[in-house]
């Protein structure tokens, strides 16, 4: 039984809060200008309304103390949902993140749970300033004890949402800011994959594209225009970024022969890295070619009219396509 | 450096009662403790001195990595642990051994770990609400403001009944005021008008760092800029402590917002047992402190009161017999399973923490019963 409602991201987003809201009254918004403006991004317009200011918190401005105090109320058994508002700005609360929230629970020697969510806006594509277009995700899942996950689409975001406040993990929630705003199908019926699992987003044959938020839509136009010159090429969204759901990944693999990993954050260190690592220790005799990677160069994210040139477009990622054909 | 014009105190250095305009409103609450009670403080600060001792030779005889003793901090630790409710919950730095004596802990958890065996030790909800030690200065300050803020939303603040309200407590030292998630959290604690204690003990010294580099005005003052009253008080006064906790902690778990106490005192020992105090501070000085001994204070105060010698006598005793149990049981301490390394990094299942385990579990069993085995 499908419910089916178009809706960009931000509005399903916002429905999917409100649903956990309803279904739990331990679940707390907090962060910056959440409330009577609904977000910088409006992701939760209308929910301090609807819940009062109780439960959809307008914060001080101060990332660290947003962090700081939901570790406490999750203490007290209240599930807070923090809103950072911009990628660049996680880094005030980047020691209750990895030295508190992280660790708490093994601190505790399991006598805890963190059920914690922190959305974070991330990644470019939108014009901004300086600390408004990163994509900070592999400090996170980097550090043991985070969870980090990130939808590509509409009904992903509604669903995964959900799943990450079910979570008594604290989970990382990586929001493409970018596509905020194209519209999608949401199914209200049927929630589809768990929230820790790799999906096939195209199915292809002849090279596997890898990536996750707002690259996915960069690598199904890829795929489009390679299906024009004859090449078949699978694309998956990777979702979910710790744990990594490697199943559908050395599956394709095995299929293709080949993978293109394609992220907007700088290649030294990132997840992709992680991922072509693995996939070279496991399918290394399933491999036609290198597994290669598409990044951001190792550069801090250059101002706005210089984006285009540093974020990977789907002629940097059919570039890496040719280059795996060729081997 | 020593007491100023604002410090309240209610027992002077040689051990008498003083009574001031200043003091007036906290006399009282003095004046209603028991003989039992009063004999209760300074037992425990007694026993805490004893493991501080106990646990220092523990670290020199390599019995422990490091040890962080409380010496000297005694008063103000058991002042305010003793005006504490049952329901009331407590968030320390990672000296408050004679808070969590009170608070019902297990000792022997706080050696686990500085022994290595452990990062947490306990669980807070069944040994008094007192929750485990934070390494990372300040930070449990805002876990204690963001608890205090759920305790208000769930109505436990502010009845009237102070049976049921609750109240929260937070400790940390000179050196962390600087830090930010302290005044982050008093930021927040006075916006959202927590039921909560900031309880600082100003012991001069954060390891080598005199508190004038944290701050050229009294700590005590700083909470008054983010609304919040604050007071500053003799530390080493165990019953200025109880009786200025006891006054705002009724107030706090009234609903009238945080309060804000300075004690001050002075960590009497070095920082850990990896400090050497005498390169940055000098004899004058610790002799100057030595004279303010919290514990021989009460003690005369004690005497003055009638108390005999074998009161003292029994407490010396059960001190030394503390002391001595806690050597044999750290000798009795095992080491942790290798599973405690991973089963707890989080509460649902996680494949790579399945897979690393299963990895170390083959890994291990392959080389069992061999000389790298063993």
């Amino acid at each position: 039984m499908s419910e089916f409602e178009s809706l960009p991201m931000a509005k399903a987003l916002n429905a999917g809060l409100r649903q956990a809201m309803q279904d739990n009254p331990k679940v707390l918004l907090m962060g910056e200008d959440i409330g009577p403006l609904g977000g910088v991004f409006r992701v939760t317009e209308g929910l301090q309304a609807e819940f009062g200011d109780k439960r959809v918190m307008d914060t001080p401005l101060a990332e660290s103390g947003i962090v700081g105090t939901a570790i406490g109320l999750a203490m007290r058994g209240y599930r807070p949902v923090c809103e950072i508002q911009f990628d660049g700005f996680v880094f005030p609360a980047f020691d209750q993140i990895t030295s508190q929230l992280a660790k708490l629970t093994n601190r505790h020697e399991g006598g805890i749970s963190m059920p914690v969510v922190i959305r974070i806006p991330y990644g470019g594509h939108i014009g901004a300033v300086e600390h408004h277009q990163e994509s900070p995700e592999a400090y996170f899942a980097h550090t043991p004890g985070l969870r980090v996950v990130s939808p590509s689409t509409p009904h992903d975001a509604y669903w995964m949402i959900q799943d990450a406040i079910r979570s008594d993990d604290p989970v990382i929630f990586m929001e493409p800011k970018s596509r905020y705003w194209p519209k999608g199908d949401v199914d209200f019926a049927d929630r589809g994959r768990t929230l820790h699992s790799t999906a096939v987003a195209r199915e292809g044959t002849e090279v596997t594209l890898l990536g996750h938020g707002a690259m996915v839509s960069v690598l199904l136009q890829a795929a489009d225009l390679a299906a024009e010159e004859g090449t078949s090429v699978e694309v998956l969204d990777l979702r979910s970024l710790s744990p990594i759901d490697y199943g559908p990944i050395l599956e394709s693999v095995r299929k293709t022969g080949r993978l293109v990993i394609a992220q907007e954050a700088p290649g030294f260190g990132s997840v992709g890295s992680e991922i072509a690592a693995t996939v070279a220790e496991r399918a290394f005799y399933s491999l036609e070619s290198p597994v290669l990677r598409v990044s951001g160069f190792d550069t801090p994210f250059p101002p706005a009219k210089l984006e285009t040139i540093y974020l990977p477009d789907a002629d940097r990622v059919l570039e890496a396509v040719d280059r795996a054909l060729a081997y | 450096m020593s007491y100023t014009e604002a410090t309240l105190q209610l027992l002077s250095p040689a051990g008498a009662l003083v009574e001031s305009d200043a003091t007036a409103e906290y006399l009282p609450l003095v004046e209603k403790l028991t003989d039992t009670e009063l004999r209760e403080f300074h037992r425990v600060m007694a026993v805490t001195r004893a493991f501080d001792v106990e646990g220092t030779n523990l670290q020199r005889q390599g019995q422990i990595g490091i040890w962080v003793p409380s010496l000297g901090q005694e008063a103000a630790q058991v002042g305010s642990g003793f005006a504490m409710r049952p329901q009331d919950h407590v968030f320390p730095s990672y000296r408050e051994h004679a808070v969590g004596i009170i608070r019902g802990i297990d000792v022997i958890d706080i050696v686990r770990l500085f022994r290595g065996l452990t990062h947490g030790g306990w669980v807070p909800e069944e040994h008094g609400n007192f929750h485990i030690y934070t390494m990372v200065l300040g930070s449990q300050t805002l876990h204690a403001t963001g608890y205090a803020m759920g305790v208000s939303l769930d109505g436990k603040a502010g009845t009237g009944n102070p049976e049921v309200d609750e109240a929260v407590v937070t400790y940390f030292g000179d050196g962390s005021t600087s830090q930010g998630d302290v005044n982050e959290a008093l930021v927040f604690a006075a916006s959202y008008q927590t039921p909560e204690l900031f309880f600082l003990q100003n012991n001069q010294w954060a390891i080598s760092v005199p508190v004038s580099k944290q701050s050229r005005t009294p700590l005590y003052l700083r909470p008054g800029g983010f609304g919040i009253p604050g007071i500053q008080i003799d530390g080493n006064d165990v019953l200025i402590s109880y009786a200025a906790s006891r006054k705002y902690l009724e107030e706090t778990r009234a609903g009238e917002g945080p309060r804000f106490i300075e004690a001050l005192t002075y960590r009497m020992g070095a920082h850990t047992s990896s400090d050497d105090p005498s390169k940055y501070r000098t004899e004058e000085e610790t002799a100057h402190w030595a004279a303010l001994d919290p514990i021989s204070r009460f003690e005369t105060y004690l005497r003055s009161r009638g108390e005999g010698e074998d009161f003292f006598t029994d407490v010396k005793t059960e001190a030394a017999d503390f002391a001595s149990d806690i050597r044999r049981r750290t000798l009795e301490l095992g080491v942790p399973s290798v599973d405690a390394m991973f089963d707890n990094v989080y509460s649902e299942p996680h494949p790579l923490i399945a897979e690393e385990k299963q990895w170390l579990e083959g890994y291990e069993a392959a080389y069992a019963g061999t000389e790298a085995g063993e």
